[in-house]
């Protein structure tokens, strides 16, 4: 087979090669030659606002210098691919693709300041519940089971999590109509309590239950899609695609009804910023990593526990070989339903906590099926990620910076001639792109959707 | 001394079918001992009854002379029973240490995997009982030999002395066969007891110490290999007298019908497949293509009834260029499939037999106009089941509610009662009991003795050579080697199928002989 394989791979690699100076080509025509020369373009290193990292200076680059400089490296590349070959083709393609997004940047903000760490810290902002989602779906997936049914429990997360934290936080709100307290006292009583014993202004008791709450909305979604799909064998499609216009129906009814007329149920506060003493001192990374919310954090923990778990020990050996061939499993006496109940259910609480960023984790309120098609895209990025914890929080990112991008460009809109719309559909395109396989194939766990049958 | 295992009066139910009735085997220690039946008797299930797999309706279990309670592969695995069953068990993007210590996993430190130890037993195995492997190697990158290795590992690490194989010889070359019956050999001598299940008669007379025959669920025999022949295990196991040989004149090889030139094929997986194959196919001669499951015969197949794209090359039957023409018009000049899959390409399951009858006429013999012919469909279903011998309550009856060797009747009846050119047969007798393979390839024959062109791809060999004129040898996507039926011996067919270059096998060989038999 290496012979033949070689030959496919030598025309990937010619392609490669031509598309490497088609984007130095795209630089020129596009951005270099569209530049008044004399302009400059400067890059902001400091993240809006104050942090305990040192402040550095701006970055200041000739914008037509650093567009010739980037397109002189891409053709370079492709030059080298074409007669020498790299390789490590993606780790390349990576860098092509990230010269392109660079001269895009440079290019936009000429004759202007943009603020180069905020768009990353931004990115890091959006990419955290699409994260949280592509942690479920590796969960679930690895065991076999598809859950699409992530949008969903993220929605309900959201939702009550907000839910539980208000009650708490708000416990002795009065009825803005009557001047009665809302709540009985017994209950005013526990918050009381509980308010003596608080850790951090930033890490409140009251978001701790939303989240906690949040994380069993979310297992038991997970439950009970496990439950159909492992238990009768329904169509995980199907079982999830319920899961979801519940979730939505649900939600909804319950925030036009309680949430949004009575607001002591929807304004459960949010996380702050919790920076990490010593480390967020660090210029550039402390502001990035170490001075984030509390389940940012979180995310952190979860991507770096799962990749050990999955890949380190006996759950992991066990949810891999289910996923794969369960038959292998169940004959060597793995429990094939009870690994894929706990994967299941287990992911279902990440889907929760994700959806807790949304409401407790950024604005503090719930609005109608405010997750937005991210739980999806999450879905996506675990694709994208190859069903590895690192591989799809890095993918993650890339979702989450096409998103902090288009945001940003819209301070350019003047000279940036993209209609806005399209600058939105960004991150909804790269998933369509990605799921088209943009790089290789992408095989799944071999039984995933599949359920298991005892003959 | 109790025998080490015994089953008494093992009868498993399912709905409407009894799998297996009354059945009784012991077995001694270090002894192998073969199971031997057609497909559909009921060793798997017995087998799997034996494993925990299923539950037996009735019957007692009884392991070193005392009762056996096993409900579960985990009651096997501790009563000292392993199986290596027919599919591999094995999970490809695992490596060979994660594969054999899945289920009895070594931990260091409370919670993580131990691979080093976990790998140095394997090693001890390996070394112990001669079955050389890396534990460290990607399954998916070993070949299926060295796989069915890892299987029996698998059960000697959990400390089997019952060692089950079901069907173990079936994805093996003729080598692998061979050092696969060392290794039972050395086994037994270490103390370990083999039931081995086979249909094959030959393999059961070279390797076993002793024979049950299983024949519709039931025992119906037992016989030592020294006082059995092939023909009366074959009796045995049918019921009834077989030919075992294929009867056939020498071929007369008309003008080619088949011409293949440069055919290049890629897989699903968008690697090349066949790599620049070049052959013929004259009308009235069989040429057999052997090699082992994976080595790019399915898609050449495919390619050749237009099921398959073809990259480049050429595909000429009966003079007209047809790579890449779509399987309608292909059928139409003449060609005929019996595909490698018969219950996903070959029937329609659910489908009446004889509709299954019409799947590539209906629209022409059988139509009047736009609506289907049925008076001439149920006269024609009604002529072929008899002509073709398909055992079935009536024409009405679904495809898939008949036997494998049933099944294959129809497709043979619907695809050998056109006028035909050219006919491709794809493992035309996997799965089906002896009686039926007996008739099925005097069927062949006699069509090529009408003048088609044949093509028939096994992956066994004795079928291979049995139906063949001429045989190509496919490996790793090209064919290496296309030899006279009667020139070559099963060993150096088995070398080439395994890759070893023609000139190392063939050398042997008068340089004319070779050159002739190869027609290129």
């Amino acid at each position: 087979m290496e012979t033949t394989v070689s030959v496919l791979q030598e025309k990937r690699n010619v392609k490669m090669g031509i598309f490497f100076l088609a984007v130095s080509l795209a630089i020129v025509i596009f951005f270099a030659l569209n530049t008044p020369v004399g302009l400059t373009t400067t890059f902001g290193l400091n993240p809006g606002a104050a942090t305990n990292a040192p402040p550095l200076p701006d970055l200041t680059l000739p914008t037509m210098g650093t567009l010739w400089v980037l397109a002189f490296l891409a053709a370079f590349t492709g030059g080298w691919q074409l007669a020498r070959g790299f390789k490590n083709l993606n780790v390349v393609l990576l860098f092509v693709v990230l010269l392109f997004v660079f001269a895009f940047m440079t290019w936009a903000a000429r004759g202007k300041s943009m603020n180069l760490l905020g768009v990353i810290s931004a990115s890091l902002l959006r990419a955290t519940p699409i994260a949280f989602g592509a942690l479920s779906g590796i969960l679930c997936e690895r065991a076999g089971v598809i859950n699409i049914a992530i949008e969903g429990m993220m929605l309900s997360g959201a939702m009550v999590s907000v839910l539980v934290a208000s009650l708490f936080r708000n416990y002795d709100a009065l009825n803005p109509t009557t001047g009665q307290p809302l709540f009985p006292d017994w209950f005013a009583n526990i918050g009381r309590t509980l308010d003596m014993y608080n850790l951090s202004s930033a890490v409140p008791w009251y978001l701790l239950l939303g989240l906690l709450s949040g994380l069993i909305v979310g297992g038991l979604l997970a439950a009970f899609h496990a439950w159909l799909s492992i238990e009768f064998k329904v169509n995980q499609i199907i079982s999830g695609t319920v899961i979801n216009i519940f979730s939505m129906g649900i939600t909804a009814f319950l925030s036009q009804r309680f949430l949004q007329p009575i607001q002591p149920l929807n304004s459960g506060g949010v996380f702050t910023a919790l920076p990490i003493p010593i480390l967020s001192s660090i210029p550039i990374i402390g502001p990035l990593l170490f001075e984030n919310r509390f389940i940012v954090y979180v995310l952190f923990i979860l991507v770096i526990a799962i990749h050990v778990m999955l890949f380190y020990t006996r759950w992991g050996l066990r949810t891999i070989a289910v996923g794969e061939h369960p038959k292998a499993a169940d004959t060597l006496g793995v429990n094939v339903y009870r690994m894929r109940y706990i994967n299941v259910i287990l992911g279902g609480m990440i889907a929760g906590v994700g959806g807790a960023y949304f409401t407790i984790g950024s604005v503090g309120r719930f609005d109608e099926n405010m997750t937005a098609g991210k739980g999806f895209i999450g879905l996506a990025a675990m694709i994208f990620g190859k069903w590895t914890p690192l591989g799809a929080f890095g993918s993650s990112l890339i979702f989450g910076f096409a998103d902090a991008l288009q945001q940003k460009l819209q301070i350019f809109a003047s000279q940036v001639p993209i209609p806005s719309e399209f600058l939105l559909m960004a991150p909804y395109i790269i998933t369509m792109v990605v799921l088209a396989g943009v790089i290789g194939r992408a095989n799944p766990p071999a039984a995933d959707g599949v359920p298991y049958e005892k003959d | 001394m109790p025998p080490v295992l015994e089953l008494r009066g093992i009868t498993k139910q399912f709905p409407g079918v009894l799998a297996n009735d009354n059945v009784n085997l012991t077995l001694e220690k270090g002894e192998v001992h073969a199971l031997l039946g057609e497909n559909g008797a009921g060793k798997t299930t017995l087998m799997n009854i034996l494993y925990g797999l299923y539950k037996p309706t009735k019957g007692e279990i009884y392991i070193n002379g005392k009762r056996a309670e096993i409900s579960g592969p985990t009651d096997a695995i501790r009563q000292g029973i392993g199986m290596v069953h027919q599919h591999f068990m094995l999970i490809p993007v695992l490596t060979v240490t994660e594969n054999v210590m899945l289920g009895e996993e070594s931990i260091h430190n409370g919670i993580f995997l131990d691979r080093k130890v976990a790998a140095k037993r394997i090693e001890e195995i390996s070394k112990k009982y001669r079955l050389e492997v890396d534990p460290h190697a990607y399954v998916r990158d070993l070949p299926v030999g060295i796989q069915q290795r890892v299987e029996i590992i698998k059960v000697l690490y959990r400390q089997a002395t019952i060692l089950i194989l079901d069907e173990p010889t079936a994805v093996l070359t003729p080598q692998e066969v061979d050092e696969l019956f060392n290794i039972m050999k050395l086994l037994t001598s270490q103390g370990v007891s083999i039931i081995f299940i086979t249909h094959k008669l030959k393999e059961i007379l070279a390797v076993s110490d002793r024979i049950s025959v299983i024949r519709r669920g039931q025992t119906v025999g037992t016989a030592k290999p020294t006082e059995s022949t092939e023909q009366s295990l074959a009796e045995l196991m049918v019921g009834r007298p077989v030919e075992l040989v294929v009867q056939k004149k020498k071929a007369q090889p008309t003008q080619p019908v088949l011409l293949v030139k440069n055919l290049v094929i890629k897989n699903d997986r968008d690697r090349i497949a066949v790599e620049d194959v070049s052959f013929e196919i004259s009308g009235g001669e069989v040429l057999g293509v052997a090699g082992v499951q994976g080595n790019g015969q399915t898609e050449l197949v495919e390619a050749i009834t237009g099921l398959r794209h073809a990259e480049s090359g050429s595909i000429k039957i009966d003079g007209q260029e047809s790579a890449n023409k779509t399987p309608r018009q292909i059928t139409e000049i003449g060609v005929s499939h019996v595909p490698e899959d018969r219950q996903r390409d070959g029937l329609v399951l659910s489908f009446p037999i004889k509709d299954n009858f019409i799947l590539n006429t209906y629209y022409n013999t059988f139509a009047n106009g736009i609506i289907i012919d049925e008076k001439k469909v149920n006269e024609t279903a009604i002529k072929w089941v008899e002509k073709f011998d398909v055992r079935t309550p009536s024409i009405e009856t679904p495809a898939g509610s008949l036997s494998g060797g049933n099944q294959q009747k129809v497709i043979v009846a619907r695809e050998f009662s056109r006028p035909l050119k050219l006919l491709i047969a794809s493992q035309p007798t996997r799965g089906v009991d002896v009686g039926s393979i007996e008739y099925i390839h005097a069927r062949i024959i006699q069509k090529r003795d009408e003048g088609a062109a044949i093509l028939v791809v096994s992956t066994e060999l004795d079928e291979v050579r049995a139906l063949s004129d001429r045989i190509a040898v496919m490996f790793d996507g090209k064919i290496v080697a296309i030899v006279p039926a009667d020139q070559v011996t099963k060993e150096q067919l088995g070398l080439l199928m395994a890759g070893v270059p023609k000139e190392e096998v063939l050398g042997v060989f008068p340089q004319g002989k070779t050159k002739k038999g190869e027609k290129l």
